[in-house]
């Protein structure tokens, strides 16, 4: 393994290496520095060229100088970074790096995990559904996502996402015509979702479409888009239904212990809706991420004491609903601020911001940042989901609809199990494998990738610095970039590699 | 096999019935056909693949003889350079479907200094589909090569150009596309989609030398060695041919990401850059305004989208037809017929739920 693991390591980096080598005379040659002052006009033109030619040192060839930079680069690894600076700013790439490295670590992690949920399930739904409307139309759509190009689409959801809403937000009521088209595409959906006989595609069809326009009806008539709450009785009405359904997939009904835990961590969750209030006056980010962790502990403890042979299931199904729970008691906290917020003078009612990472000048406590954070994040969140949703849903379709085909799957039903058991327990399981295998990849690529979504909406993060360098002839970023990139890349595909073989036992890792 | 779904086990036997049946009728369908004929029919009874066939062919005769190709005038009135008079106010479409479809002047209405956006969408069209035609090519053969040295030389050779691979891999497309694009930016579009070839072959390549690999511990290619064929001959004459079916599905697709990555680097600046028009460009020049000349930003768009879904649908079509594992879904309502037919014929009852 280890032999594996040194060999793996070695090869990469020269992959690496050979890579870092490509750039940089792409680079050299691809771009030149020297251009503006070949055209300007200045009186000292020669020695304004001269000086440049010194500071970028561009008497020595250019293998020579990937040589110079890759000495830099090697400090890395013992924590002394040289990548070189900027000739147009002057900023050391290392500190250019610093500060575009989190702010798309916010854009991207938020809309891969969305993606890969949602993804997941609609994948699997339209395997267990194969051959119906629905599959057919979830791969249709799957195949105009794919054929999309993401410059368009942003530039559309701007359009729409963003000034359209911010103008129906002026007057947020519906008309009955709007409501009922809604209702009946709701209902339908639903419908092709739970599938069966006719007539209880009826009944669904029918309570679905009836429950959708109930809420726009309430939404429209109240007016609560201007001022969304939630409160202490729709959590529990929502946390008990997730209670039911997280049951029903991973327990099923039957087995008490898991139910009854999921129950008690809602109300355990809901009794501490009002003391958390206090608490979250003096909200930090910290805080948060602390009271994340007790929120999973404390559900995961729930199962725990409730017991029982299978107490491994109702710990997970504790800590599922837990963080279910605790997401609706923070929407729900930071729903308060949604009134103040887009009254204040700055946003001026149009909350659903189009370019930048936040509102310049906005002064307001952790809960109104967050609220800002939230509102320039969903637009280009919802860009990349749009982008990398299609091929989520098609691996895991696949994946799952290949694993039901497998012979232990005819023995699970072989010997009785409940279909629910041969879904979740052998077949969603197995199917997860090749999609462990896919996301560390993805998420390298999305990490670069990201350099149109982050050009339309303004995001100052890796995709920008990267096109800004490229465009003023800048090629130490681009560099720094692509180092920080291909590095990403590598350990990806060796991760890939391990996770295989470690969730995968047919695998072996020879060395 | 069974394709009877969770929710339906109790009709599974009955589904494996008809099945076989379907499965037999489809056998004798086939029956003597050489393998490219049963794919062709495969191909051809594919509703989707066959939608995207029908609806490229008229994208391409629309872009290619409306404003014409090169020399060859076209039967549009007016070219893309031209500069005309605003008719509608602000230059909207004059296509509307008020009473009866009228086409206008400017269908697709103008810019504020006049170009008519029809013909400069079909140039657009003609570029980005020269573009991603040349990359398909390009890209494929190289790919090819690469590959197929590779996986029937092995050893030592094989390495090198797999690591030589890796090495391409791991460098973002859209990045080295966008500093390819910049080094040969505002040159012809020939030019762009060659240097965009160079970045866009790997996976064709590993995906033929992987084909490769098993296909030369065969017996047709020891037949060939022995019978004295060079190692070229045995590689082109003889494998080849039996890796087609991967290489035209991964050219399709590889054409769809092509058209995707041509415009999205004409939209950034490093593809296609005005005076000439390309899809992205058009886009690019356009995107300031989109609130205020919605219609300069639909319309080429929809062109990439449609042209991407065609070929996308025609790939999947494709992968249908060669896979050997693939069969005619039925649907519920023929596996119904068949299985009345099987009644009728055996004066066996078969009840088939649905």
């Amino acid at each position: 393994m280890l032999t594996f693991l040194g060999r793996r390591i070695l090869s990469s980096a020269i992959v690496l290496l050979g890579a870092t080598f490509i750039v940089y005379m792409l680079l050299a040659y691809s771009l030149d520095p020297l251009e503006d002052l070949y055209q300007s006009t200045a009186p000292n033109k020669e020695q304004l060229i001269e000086a440049r030619v010194r500071l970028l040192d561009l008497d020595t060839p250019p293998p020579v100088r990937w040589l110079k930079w890759l000495g830099g680069a090697a400090g890395c690894v013992i924590g002394q970074c040289d990548l070189g600076s900027s000739w147009v700013t002057g900023q050391q790439v290392t500190s250019l790096l610093g500060s575009a490295i989190p702010s798309t670590v916010q854009l991207v992690s938020m809309s891969t995990v969305v993606a890969i949920l949602l993804g997941i399930t609609v994948g699997i739904v339209s395997a267990l559904r194969q051959y119906t409307g629905f599959d057919y139309g979830v791969t249709f759509m799957s195949f105009v996502l794919y054929s999309l190009p993401s410059f368009w689409v942003a530039v559309l959801l701007k359009l729409w996402g963003a000034i359209g809403f911010n103008d129906f937000l002026a007057d947020p009521s519906l008309s009955p015509l709007t409501i009922v088209a809604l209702a009946v595409v709701a209902g339908a959906i639903w419908q092709a979702i739970l599938a069966g006989p006719w007539r209880r595609r009826l009944l669904v069809f029918g309570v679905g479409a009836v429950a959708t326009a109930a809420l726009l009806a309430f939404v429209s008539a109240t007016g609560w888009l201007l001022n969304p709450q939630l409160g202490p009785v729709v959590i529990a009405l929502l946390g008990v239904g997730t209670a039911f359904a997280l049951t029903a997939i991973f327990a099923g009904l039957r087995n008490r212990k898991a139910l009854y835990t999921a129950l008690t961590t809602v109300a355990v969750g809901v009794a501490l809706w009002y003391p958390l209030q206090f608490l979250f006056q003096r909200a930090t980010g910290l805080m948060i991420i602390v009271l994340a962790v007790a929120t999973v502990g404390i559900g995961a403890l729930i199962g725990w004491l409730f017991g029982g042979a299978d107490r491994s299931v109702s710990m997970r199904i504790g800590a599922i609903t837990a963080l279910v729970v605790g997401l609706l008691i923070f929407i729900d906290r930071i729903m308060q601020v949604w009134y103040a917020y887009s009254n204040a003078s700055k946003i001026n009612n149009r909350p659903i911001a189009t370019i930048g990472s936040q509102t310049p000048g906005l002064n307001g406590d952790y809960w109104v940042e967050t609220l800002d954070t939230f509102t320039h994040l969903v637009l280009p969140t919802v860009a990349l989901i749009l982008i990398s949703f299609a091929s989520y849903t098609r691996y895991s379709r696949a994946s799952l609809l290949e694993v039901m085909n497998q012979d232990y799957i005819r023995t699970a039903r072989a010997k009785g199990l409940p279909e629910r058991v041969v879904t979740v327990r052998h077949a969603f399981r197995n199917a997860l494998i090749p999609l462990a295998t896919i996301v560390p990849l993805d998420i390298a690529t999305l990490f670069g990738g990201a350099i149109i979504t982050e050009r339309i909406f303004a995001w100052s993060g890796m995709g920008t610095l990267f096109i800004t360098s490229l465009g003023r002839a800048d090629a130490a970023p681009v560099m720094g970039y692509f180092l920080v990139i291909g590095t990403l890349l590598v350990v990806a595909n060796i991760v890939v590699d391990f996770l295989y073989a470690a969730l995968d036992p047919r695998i072996r890792v020879n060395a | 096999m069974t394709t009877s779904t969770p929710l339906s086990p109790q009709g599974g036997e009955h589904h494996d019935a008809v099945e076989t049946n379907e499965n037999a009728l489809e056998l004798k369908e086939v029956e003597g056909l050489s393998q490219g004929r049963i794919v062709l029919r495969r191909f051809l009874r594919h509703r989707g693949a066959m939608a995207g066939a029908v609806v490229l062919a008229i994208v391409v005769v629309l872009a290619t003889t409306s404003i014409g190709w090169g020399p060859i005038p076209g039967w549009w009135k007016y070219t893309p350079t031209q500069l005309l008079p605003v008719e509608n106010a602000g230059g909207s479409p004059t296509l509307s479907f008020g009473d009866g479809i009228t086409i206008g002047n400017h269908p697709m209405g103008q810019d504020n200094v006049g170009h008519d956006v029809f013909a400069r969408v079909m140039r657009g069209t003609q570029q980005s589909l020269l573009v991603m035609v040349v990359i398909g090519l390009l890209a494929t053969t190289i790919g090819i090569v690469i590959g197929a040295l590779a996986g029937f030389l092995r050893g030592r050779l094989d390495n090198l150009l797999m690591r030589f691979t890796d090495m391409v891999i791991t460098i973002p497309t859209i990045m080295i596309g966008a500093i390819l694009g910049a080094w040969v930016g505002g040159a012809s579009p020939i030019t762009l989609a060659i240097a965009l070839s160079l970045v866009t072959w790997t996976s064709m390549a590993r995906l033929v030398r992987g084909e490769f690999l098993s296909l030369r511990e065969r017996e047709f290619v020891d037949a060939a060695r022995v019978a004295g064929a060079s190692n070229g001959r045995i590689m082109f004459k003889h494998m080849l041919p039996n890796a087609v079916g991967v290489i035209i599905v991964n050219t399709t697709l590889l054409m769809a990401s092509a058209i995707l990555l041509e415009t999205a680097l004409s939209y950034l600046g490093f593809g296609i850059v005005a005076p000439d028009v390309s899809l992205g460009q058009l886009i690019n020049e356009y995107q300031t305004a989109f609130a205020t000349r919605p219609w300069l930003f639909w319309w080429p768009g929809l062109f990439i989208v449609i042209i991407a879904l065609c070929v996308n649908f025609i790939g999947d079509g494709l992968r249908d037809a060669f896979d050997p594992r693939q069969r005619r879904i039925p649907t519920r309502r023929s596996m119904a017929r068949a299985a009345r037919r099987e009644a009728a014929s055996t004066a066996v009852r078969v009840d088939v739920r649905g």
